[in-house]
């Protein structure tokens, strides 16, 4: 296998006097697509913004590495222009901007054909919604798609896409989990946040986050059946996360499932694997 | 009233009109207008250099009256009733000298189930200390529609003060759109001052758009009464201010009949040193109308800087792109 272009070693992260990420360990290849499934609040948005770079999100222990290089402390400009982006959950809107402006924002040189194609690609006719401002006319489901096609025009090398299923009508999963596919196939790394079954078999491992921290990586059907046997019990017990692990009652619940051991060592992870030091 | 100008190119026997009139063109450009439409047969216009009619052109329904003052022109601009003004009509005022007062007294009145639209420029490409006054008013008739759009161009030095003050009455049923940008080079000192009745299911909508850099200062008083049934209003109004520039929003929406429904909508963006503020006022004096207001005033929004930075802008670019986009 080819060198991992993302490394995640030991990263914690505090906000607001709580642990939101917990030794997180991961590595991504290219033409690879990551799944990185978790309940509600257990960090799996913190992590992609931990990765981007985002104000606050900028680890307390540990480091992160692209392409072998620690880009930890780096900017977000900086970390874009090395080919990392971010497709955001819930995508900004913009005033005033047309949306063929906004998906060619990060395609150095500009290319308007390669602005056309991301938009075809995710169903937007160019000729329709080119001249759009990418404001609040637009649809949640629009919005989201013209974000995935600013990333799709990008080429990055490391794509990060935060849940880019919410939103999307059922009838256009097929086309999104086609592009990210395609992406994959075209050799972008793609770290693929997401709640939906028909995304997550697409992918080439998932991995499972709790309270922030990996529990478990693997194939898709393992993860699911993972997810569902240990992960759902425990929302549906404890609510949604974070959890308060000072509280018995929580502690209790987690150590009968022998979350709450694998939580306080990370080092291990479920499949007995080794992560990465 | 003097001579009343019906003709193109009105004063065109009079010297330097030439040089005059090429020179307003190039502010007219500068100021986003387009020099071409001014010379197209359908396209009705009027155009003012200082305190000369350059040129006025009138199309079937539209009628232009304008007289000079000792510092400006005194104009009266009639809309037939029931015309349908096909083309935006042109209107251009400037002052191309470093210094000088331009006082422009306009009446405008659209008649009953007239349509018609404005494009005005106004420009002041070498201001070093230039007066733009302008009082005005305004009658929309029962059913008729006015969309006015002006685009103002100081120049770069910061010598305009632009003092507008117009009162707007809009009769049952008629809608008045304006919109006014002054976003291209320095702003010096703007008052912007319009005052609107609207009728019975009159519609009012406003938009100002401002950017001001250096020591600008901006102020904008707009008050909309809502004073007929289903009267609706909206203000819409974006400011970025830079450097030590200052801007202050005064915005007041009356809802004084039943089923008024207003809206004020206020974005200013702050950088380096400059101040922004912003006061609405909401007034309700019947209890089956409604206002609503909101207001968001600071830096750039977090989220939609960090959006651009993660496709490879620096800082400076994607806050450039931000308030370049909203003052659009």
């Amino acid at each position: 296998m080819s060198e991992p272009i993302l490394r995640i070693e030991n990263l914690s992260l505090i906000r607001e006097g709580r642990p939101i990420l917990s030794n997180v360990n991961l590595e991504i290849y290219p033409g690879q697509v990551h799944a990185l499934l978790g309940l509600n609040g257990s960090g799996k948005s913190s992590l992609a913004y931990a990765i981007m770079g985002c104000e606050g999100y900028i680890p307390d222990e540990g480091r992160i590495l692209f392409e072998g290089r620690d880009i930890t402390h780096l900017s977000i400009t900086e970390r874009a222009r090395l080919g990392i982006t971010l497709a955001w959950q819930e995508p900004a809107r913009f005033e005033g901007i047309p949306v063929g402006k906004y998906v060619g924002l990060g395609v150095n040189p500009p290319n308007r054909e390669r602005v056309i194609q991301a938009l075809e690609a995710v169903a937007l006719p160019a000729k329709v919604y080119g001249y759009r401002s990418a404001d609040k006319t637009l649809s949640g489901g629009e919005r989201k798609r013209v974000e995935l096609a600013a990333v799709y025009a990008m080429r990055p090398r490391l794509a990060i896409l935060d849940e880019p299923d919410s939103g999307i009508d059922i009838l256009s999963l097929g086309e999104i989990a086609t592009l990210i596919r395609r992406m994959a196939i075209e050799g972008v790394a793609v770290f693929l946040i997401t709640h939906r079954d028909e995304l997550v078999e697409s992918a080439d491992l998932v991995s499972l986050m709790c309270a922030g921290t990996i529990l478990f990586s693997g194939k898709p059907l393992e993860a699911r059946r993972y997810f569902l046997s240990r992960c759902i019990p425990h929302l549906e017990a404890l609510g949604s996360q974070p959890w308060d692990l000072s509280k018995p009652e929580v502690r209790e619940a987690l150590a009968s499932n022998g979350l709450l051991q694998l939580m306080a060592q990370p080092g291990e992870r479920e499949d007995g694997k080794e992560q990465a030091a | 009233m003097s001579a009343v100008v019906k003709l193109k190119h009105a004063s065109e026997d009079r010297p330097g009109w030439v040089s005059e009139m090429a020179a307003l063109l190039e502010a007219y450009r500068q100021a986003g207008g387009e020099p071409a439409a001014l010379q197209l047969p359908q396209v009705a216009t009027l155009v003012v250099s200082s305190n000369t009619v350059l040129m006025s052109h009138e199309v079937p329904g539209i009628h232009f009256d304008a007289e000079p003052l000792e510092n400006g022109v005194k104009a009266t601009i009639r809309v037939e009733p029931n015309a349908k003004i096909e083309h935006p009509v042109h209107l251009c005022f400037g002052v191309i000298p470093a210094e000088g007062v331009q006082k422009i007294l306009a009446n405008y009145e659209i008649g009953h189930g007239a349509e018609v639209r404005f494009l005005a420029h106004c420009s002041f490409p070498n201001a070093v200390r230039v007066q733009h006054l302008m009082e005005g008013t305004i009658y929309v008739g029962k059913n008729a529609s006015l969309t006015y759009t002006e685009e103002h161009f100081h120049g770069q030095m910061g010598g305009v003060e632009v003092l507008p003050r117009v009162k707007v009455s809009v009769d049952e049923g008629g809608r008045f759109t304006t919109t006014f940008v002054l976003t291209r080079g320095r702003i010096g000192k703007m008052v912007f001052d319009y005052e609107v009745e609207a009728g019975k299911c009159a519609v009012v909508e406003m938009t100002t758009k401002a950017y001001g850099h250096g020591d600008d200062e901006i102020v904008v008083k707009e008050v909309v009464h809502l004073n007929g049934e289903k009267a609706r209003g909206l203000t819409r109004t974006r400011v970025a201010v830079r450097d030590r520039a200052r801007s202050q929003v005064f915005t007041t929406m009356e809802g004084n009949a039943p089923g008024a429904r207003g809206h004020m909508d206020c974005t200013e963006i702050v950088r380096d040193q400059a101040v922004a503020q912003n006061t609405p006022l909401v007034i309700v004096r019947n209890d089956q109308a409604q206002v609503t207001h909101e207001a968001a005033i600071g830096s750039v929004n977090r989220k939609e800087l960090e959006a651009l930075l993660a496709r490879g802008l620096d800082e400076d670019e994607a806050v450039d792109l931000i308030i370049r986009g909203m003052i659009r």
